[in-house]
Formats: C-alpha cells, sequence, structure tokens
C-alpha cells in the first residue's frame, strides 16, 4: 500500500505542478480571442510538421546508431578509454545547446576542420551543414550518446545464464542478437526512443541556429514567440498543449513496442562479453573508435577554445563562484527529486506486478504513472516558467519562489530520464530476486542492502548522472527566474556571450563541462558496488 | 544546520536594518548589470548623490523587460524600467503603468529629436552589417542595396526577427528602404543568409568563429573591438541609404513608491555622470550630455548620412504583418 501511495502522490505533485503553470496562462489569455484558432491555421500546420519530421529523422537515426555502438560497447568491455567515454557520452547533455552548437560548428562548419581537411586534401566538395543536415548532425551529438547509454544499460542487465546458454549452444552473432541480446534492448528502447524524440521536438536553438532559416521552425519557437513577442499566453499554452499531446501519442505508440521479460532464476552475475575469440573485435573497435570522435571531436574544440579563455581570471571572479554553487545545489536538489520520485513510481509498479489479480486502478496508476514520469520533458520550460510566475504575483512575488521554481522544473526535466531506467532495471530485478529473497526471509533494509542496492546501485549511478547532467545544462526557467543574487552557470555563460565577451563564455563553457563531468564521474562512482564474479 | 539557520536568520535581520534607507528598484536587462556593465557604476554615483539605495531586477532583454511588466501589471515593484527601445515603447505606453517623466529633454543628443512624454532615451545607435576585415573591404558594399542585390558568395548570419530585437532592426530597415518591394528584397538577399539565429549571441559567436564574414550588429560594435581586444579587424559596412536606428529608454511607474526619487533618477540618467559611462560600457552613443568626448574609437566609427526609424506605433501596427511577409519570402 505504502509504495501505491508514494507513486499516487508523484502522479499528483507532477499534474498539479503542470496545471499551477497552465491555469493561470490560460486565465491571462487574451480576453476574446478565439484560443483554438491557432490549432488550425496553415503556419500551425507547417510548423507541426516541420517538428515531426525533423524529431523522427533525428530520434531515429540516433538510436539506430546507438544500437549497433551499444553492442560494440558491451562486447568489449576491455576496451581502453572505455570508461572515458561512456561518461563522456553523458556530458553533451549537460551543455547548453549554445555551446555544443559552437563546437560542432568548429568541427563541422563552414570552417570548420572537417572542411579544412577536404580543402588539405586537395578536394573541392565542402561539407554544407547549415539546414536539416545541421539539425540532424547536432541532435545525433546530443542524443546518441543518450541513447547508447541507456541501450548498453539494457544489454548490461542480460543475465550471465542467458550468455552461457548461448555459448553452449554455440549461438552465432546473428543468433545472439536475436535471441539473447534483442529482446534486452527491446526492453529499453521505447523508454530510449520517447526520451529523444522529445528532446529533439522540443529543440529550439539549435534547429533555429543550424537550419539556415525559418523554414526549419519548431513548435517549440512558435510557442517562445507567442510567449515573448506577441505576449499572447493563451496561445502559447495552446501550442503548448499541442507539443505535449504529438509527445502523448508518440508515448502511446511506442509504448506498445516494449514487452514484459522473464528474467528466470539468475544468480545475477554480470554477463561478461557472450562472444569470445569473436572476429568481429576489429569491427566493433573500429565502430566505439568513429563514434567515439563524433562526440569527442566538437567536446576537444570546447576545450580548446575554453583553454584560449582566461581562465585564472575567470576563477578568480566571485560570480563564477556564486553561479556554480547555484549549480550545484539546483542540479543536486532537481537529482533528488527526480530519483526519488522516479524511485517511487517504479516501486509502486513492482507491488502491483507482485499481485496475482491486481485492482483496476493499480492497473490505472501504472499507466498513468508511466505517461506522467515520460512526458514531462515535453512541456516546454518557458511555459512552465511563466505560469508559475504568473502564480507567484498572487502570493508573496517570484522572487521569493525563484530556487523552488527552477529546482522544481529541472526536476521535472530530468524525471523521465530516472523513470527510464530505473523502471525497468527494478522490475526486472525483482522477478529475478523475489523468489530468492523470499526463501532467505529478507526484508526491508536488509533486502534493500544485500539483493536490491549491488544490482540497482548501477542504472540509479547511471540515472542520476544524466538527470544531474540534463539540470545543470538547463537554460529554460531560470532565464525567467533568474537574477543577480541567483544566477547558474548556463546563465551567466549567456549573459557573458550577449556582451561581447565571446572568450569569457568559452571559458565558462569548459568550466561548465568539467564540473558536469566530475558530478557526472561521482554520481556512478558512488553507485558502482564490488561485483560478485560469476561461480 | 541549526547554526545555518541561525546565520540565515541573523543575516535577514541586518539586511532589514540596511532596509531603513529608501530604495530605488530599476528594472533592467542583464547586459546593463552585469560586472563590467553601466549598472554598477550608475548604481555607485547615484546612491552618492540620493541617499538611496539602487537595487536592479536584471532581465535576459527588453523584450523579456515589457512581458515581465506585464505580467506584473500595475503590482509591479519597478519603479524605473530601463532598458526597452522605441520599438516597443508604443506597447509599453499601452499598458497604462507609465508615468510622465517630466524631466527637461533640452540635453539630448539623440538624432532627430525627442518628444516622448512617458520616455526618455539613455542611449542609440545604428544597426549595422558588421564584416571581418581578414575577408572583405570596406568598399564590398556601398549600400543596402548593393548587399541585397549584388549576387555573391560571402554570407551573413542574421537574427530572427520574431525573436530578436536586432533581427527586428533588419526587418524595419529593409521596410524603411523597400517599401512595398520589401518581399522582393528579402527574397534576393535570401542566398547570402547562411543561417538565422534565435538571439544576437548565436550570430555573433558563429560570426567570430569564422563561420561567415558578415553579421547582423550594431555600427558601435568595432569600437569593442578595438578598445577591448585592441584589433581593427571587425568593421562595419556604411550604406548609403542610411541606417536603421535603435534608441533604447527608460521610463518610471506609475506605482513607484517615491516618485520624486524616480524622477531624480531619469535627470540623472541623461546628466554627465551617467552618459559619460554609456560608450564604453553599454557600447552604444550617449543620449544625453558628457563631460568628457567620445573616445578616440568611436571617432573612427561609420557615421551614417541618414537615421531611419519607424514611430513606435507603426511598428507596433504594423510588426505582426511584416514579420509574416518576411517568412513568405525566405522559408520558401
Amino acid at each position: 500500500m505504502t509504495a501505491a501511495a508514494a507513486g499516487i502522490a508523484v502522479v499528483a505533485a507532477v499534474t498539479a505542478l503542470t496545471a499551477a503553470a497552465v491555469v493561470p496562462l490560460l486565465a491571462r489569455a487574451q480576453a476574446g480571442a478565439p484560443l483554438l484558432d491557432v490549432l488550425t491555421a496553415p503556419d500551425t500546420l507547417r510548423i507541426t510538421r516541420f517538428t515531426l519530421l525533423q524529431a523522427w529523422l533525428s530520434t531515429l537515426i540516433s538510436v539506430g546508431f546507438a544500437i549497433p555502438l551499444a553492442r560494440a560497447l558491451a562486447h568489449q568491455p576491455q576496451f581502453v578509454l572505455r570508461g572515458t567515454l561512456l561518461r563522456l557520452m553523458a556530458l553533451p547533455l549537460g551543455l547548453p545547446s549554445l555551446v555544443g552548437v559552437l563546437g560542432i560548428v568548429e568541427v563541422f562548419g563552414q570552417r570548420g576542420w572537417v572542411n579544412g581537411l577536404l580543402a588539405g586534401l586537395g578536394l573541392d566538395s565542402r561539407l554544407e551543414i547549415y539546414g536539416l543536415t545541421g539539425i540532424l548532425l547536432a541532435h545525433v551529438f546530443f542524443n546518441m550518446p543518450l541513447a547508447a547509454r541507456m541501450v548498453l544499460s539494457g544489454l548490461e542487465a542480460i543475465p550471465y545464464e542467458s550468455e552461457r546458454l548461448s555459448a553452449q549452444l554455440g549461438f552465432t552473432r546473428a543468433q545472439h542478437w536475436r535471441h539473447v541480446e534483442w529482446p534486452a534492448v527491446r526492453q529499453v528502447l521505447p523508454g530510449t526512443l520517447l526520451l529523444v524524440f522529445m528532446l529533439c521536438a522540443a529543440s529550439f536553438t539549435i534547429v533555429l541556429t543550424l537550419g539556415g532559416g525559418p523554414s526549419a521552425t519548431t513548435l517549440e519557437v512558435a510557442i517562445y514567440q507567442a510567449l515573448r513577442f506577441d505576449f499572447d499566453p493563451g496561445q502559447a499554452v495552446v501550442l503548448a498543449l499541442l507539443q505535449l499531446m504529438l509527445c502523448a501519442s508518440c508515448y502511446l505508440l511506442l509504448d506498445r513496442l516494449g514487452t514484459d521479460v522473464d528474467p528466470g532464476m539468475t544468480l545475477g552475475a554480470r554477463a561478461r562479453s557472450g562472444l569470445r575469440g569473436s572476429g568481429r573485435r576489429l569491427g566493433d573497435r573500429l565502430l566505439i573508435a568513429i563514434a567515439g570522435a563524433f562526440v569527442a571531436l566538437p567536446l576537444l574544440a570546447i576545450v580548446i577554445s575554453g583553454l584560449e579563455a582566461p581562465l585564472g581570471s575567470l576563477l578568480a571572479q566571485p560570480a563564477v563562484w556564486q553561479a556554480a554553487s547555484t549549480s550545484l545545489a539546483v542540479a543536486l536538489a532537481a537529482t533528488a527529486l527526480a530519483m526519488a520520485a522516479a524511485w517511487a513510481l517504479a516501486a509502486a509498479r513492482r507491488e502491483t506486478m507482485r499481485m496475482r489479480d491486481p485492482p483496476a486502478w493499480r492497473r490505472a496508476l501504472e499507466q498513468v504513472g508511466g505517461l506522467v514520469a515520460g512526458l514531462t520533458l515535453a512541456m516546454p520550460p518557458i511555459v512552465l516558467g511563466a505560469g508559475w510566475f504568473v502564480l507567484a504575483l498572487g502570493f508573496d512575488g517570484p522572487f521569493s519562489i525563484a530556487p523552488a521554481a527552477v529546482v522544481a522544473g529541472n526536476a521535472l526535466l530530468a524525471l523521465p530520464f530516472a523513470a527510464r531506467i530505473i523502471e525497468p532495471a527494478m522490475l526486472g530485478h525483482a522477478q529475478a530476486y523475489d523468489r530468492l529473497a523470499l526463501s532467505l526471509g529478507l526484508g526491508g533494509v536488509r533486502r534493500f542492502r544485500l539483493i536490491d542496492w549491488p544490482v540497482l546501485g548501477r542504472p540509479a549511478g547511471l540515472a542520476a548522472a544524466l538527470a544531474m547532467a540534463m539540470s545543470l545544462g538547463d537554460l529554460g526557467i531560470i532565464t525567467l527566474f533568474g537574477s543577480e543574487d541567483f544566477l547558474t552557470l548556463p546563465y551567466l555563460l549567456l549573459q557573458r556571450m550577449g556582451t561581447y565577451r565571446t572568450s569569457d563564455a568559452a571559458g565558462l563553457a569548459l568550466i561548465l563541462g568539467s564540473f558536469c563531468l566530475t558530478l557526472i564521474w561521482t554520481a556512478e562512482w558512488l553507485a558502482r558496488r564490488p561485483r560478485r564474479s560469476a561461480p | 544546520m541549526r547554526r545555518l539557520i541561525a546565520a540565515v536568520l541573523a543575516l535577514i535581520t541586518l539586511a532589514s536594518v540596511a532596509e531603513a534607507k529608501e530604495t530605488l528598484m530599476i528594472y533592467t536587462y542583464d547586459g546593463f548589470t552585469s560586472d563590467w556593465g553601466t549598472g554598477p557604476k550608475v548604481k555607485a554615483a547615484f546612491e552618492k548623490q540620493c541617499d538611496c539605495t539602487v537595487d536592479f531586477v536584471a532581465l535576459p532583454d527588453g523584450v523579456a523587460l515589457l512581458n515581465r511588466l506585464k505580467l506584473e501589471g500595475a503590482a509591479t515593484k519597478a519603479d524605473i524600467v530601463l532598458g526597452i527601445d522605441t520599438n516597443l515603447t508604443a506597447e509599453a505606453e499601452a499598458t497604462g503603468l507609465f508615468a510622465p517623466h517630466e524631466v527637461t529633454v533640452s540635453g539630448l543628443t539623440v538624432p532627430g529629436g525627442w518628444s516622448d512624454k512617458s520616455f526618455l532615451p539613455f542611449d542609440w545607435g545604428y544597426f549595422a552589417v558588421v564584416f571581418d576585415g581578414d575577408k572583405l573591404k570596406f568598399d564590398q558594399f556601398r549600400s543596402l542595396k548593393e548587399f541585397v542585390e549584388k549576387p555573391g558568395p560571402e554570407k551573413i548570419v542574421i537574427e530572427d526577427p520574431r525573436t530578436a530585437t536586432p533581427g527586428l532592426g533588419l526587418l524595419l530597415w529593409i521596410k524603411a528602404v523597400y517599401g512595398d518591394q520589401a518581399k522582393d528584397a528579402w527574397e534576393k538577399l535570401k542566398p547570402r543568409i547562411l543561417t538565422v539565429t534565435p538571439g544576437w549571441s548565436e550570430a555573433y559567436g558563429l560570426f567570430t568563429k569564422g563561420e561567415a564574414p558578415m553579421v547582423l550588429s550594431y555600427t558601435t560594435s568595432p569600437a569593442y573591438h578595438m578598445i577591448a581586444e585592441n584589433t581593427k579587424r571587425y568593421q562595419a559596412f556604411a550604406f548609403s541609404e542610411g541606417h536603421y536606428m535603435q534608441i533604447e529608454v527608460a521610463g518610471m511607474t506609475k506605482s513607484a513608491r517615491n516618485k520624486e526619487l524616480a524622477r531624480r533618477f531619469l535627470s540623472f540618467m541623461i546628466s554627465p555622470g551617467f552618459q559619460d559611462l554609456v560608450p564604453e560600457t553599454n557600447w552604444m552613443y550617449p543620449a544625453g550630455s558628457t563631460s568628457k568626448p567620445l573616445p578616440a574609437a568611436f571617432d573612427t566609427l561609420v557615421k551614417p548620412t541618414k537615421s531611419l526609424i519607424f514611430s513606435s506605433e507603426e511598428v507596433a501596427r504594423n510588426r505582426k504583418a511584416w514579420t509574416e511577409e518576411w517568412l513568405a519570402a525566405t522559408s520558401r
């Protein structure tokens, strides 16, 4: 009962937070303006079409590359720099879009490294990224590594027994994929697709900056315009709800892809590279190297620009330290909230799963919980922020709620990541271990310490790392609630950028990146526990 | 933990003691209040003569500033709103939140004079196509017409008029020069546009990274590079039709707690104590009297023969239609 109550509380809290933004904005809608007309405007149709097109293409390419990459990483556990690469792969999520875009441009842009190389080789052809190409390139840079890490977490959950059986049966690589790996990938695939889809659908800076012109406009741009230049909160809400509906239909579509998997009895040893002496070793490593370079080069460009900046003087500025500590506090609080919420929802679902014949309300909670936790990323932060702002005006004023609003907003952004990683891990683990725990008479804290955490710690670490990165790089709500006394590193970076201080901004990007990487490292290190070796 | 709470409480008590002085609350944009911006120096200078405390609330830009005001309505805590431009003053006026400034405007140096009863200018500048001197020469384009119509491979990064003030500036500039032909002009200009960014920062970032040899910015942008970075590499083209102007203004709210204090600030704003700071902190031209000549670098900047500007009412009336026109011409 307690787990279900906590799950209901989470659903209620998320719904309330969303309503707290939507209702005040609708109340402020321009009087007399027919709200729903915007839905049938030809421009809205065009923008929606482009939003869906670029988001689906970006998602399919990102995840399409992520699966073979994750597989290669799973097969090569001894690969040098593997650990470093895995941490780096969580990093793009923690970079404000503008920083990532400038890194990408340095490598792939008009006068980027690639074009320099082409010219150096005496080739006439040039890489032209502005347009759909640039959008896709940037979205793959930001999302492919994320997707790969999520798929890899699925592959790492394959029990040792399955791998051993596969080896005993002498499965070929293709058979191994079909019977062992695919079922595991299929578990995490819907969640991964949905996350990447939402991130791409709500993309704003990337789409405008690299899109080459206003034909590349997403709903998020229209929402921003409605809220800013036209100051039409009603229209902004309607467009935001449209975006939410698109993502919800995507969710319902993808939800059918996943299946419940019974891993059967396992001793819990981690599978280590199923295929022995595989001739694919070279292929795997080549794939890892190419993908690694694709992610690392723009990051390297950011590091190089950062090192050219006056880092010493930046680090001597109190404003930088203040922003860093604010960012840290916000990220930790938002991550803790998101993790607790995701854990509660997953536990509620686990409780339902254990019942032989769960009541209808529990099944409903399962559905609604999944939907609510999965879709918080689809609600534009500027709409949430503006709504809360209006609401706060009625009370004590926005300044007193600024930290709470930013933390809550970032927790909502981070929740889908946490939920998508923790839930499958927890359910799979419960199916495998419940009987064992029961037969040993283990329960409560002891069970958590001895049985749950050693296995769930790793996915929890990944979830926390991604949630933290997502929160650190966020530039949504802070732009509404930020002030001289309350500003985060990305916000400070944007300020410097906006006043000709591009080299300061480059230095701050490096500082933010290192900071983010340190946090990711710490989260995953804390969550890693000594693994028991195979018997 | 308990000690922390005690410390916080102590701080609050201290803060409320300091609060005894009168406070002037200024809403502005964050470039103004940044450590190196005009704000901190203005605060120090005005506090010396007013026996008051100046507090800033900083927003990302002028549009956000106006929106904040619309959201807060009559309950706003702002005494002064500083940093919206004349493209927005009609909308700002329409909120009914501003009180007449009642300040003598005879000392103002804004081209075209000043007559607005609610708002006072504190600085102004011209939009310009800024170019990279390593790649282009200043006589490449001598007019907006040449720039729009002469074909060539040199690209420009511009800002989106739906989201950024300079983007709106170019839209109005082309409208002012081409009138009914503006749509054709945009179609001709389209191949020259490398990309359209959501804000000035992205555009200027791409430009200084070398992605395009041109960017839409201000005639005063080169002064920053000359003074702060000691390089003449970045310069602006002088267009013979004239350049579109941006005038940044401030006004006092009807809800200002101490109107006399707010008015004193507005007078101070157009006096040398404030205006002397403008060129090298806000990188724009001062709108009022100064006690010293402009920095030498400003003498080398493009001086437009003609200043183009629509009235705020015209912009408010047509912005939507003109943006639609731009969209239709460039999104094909």
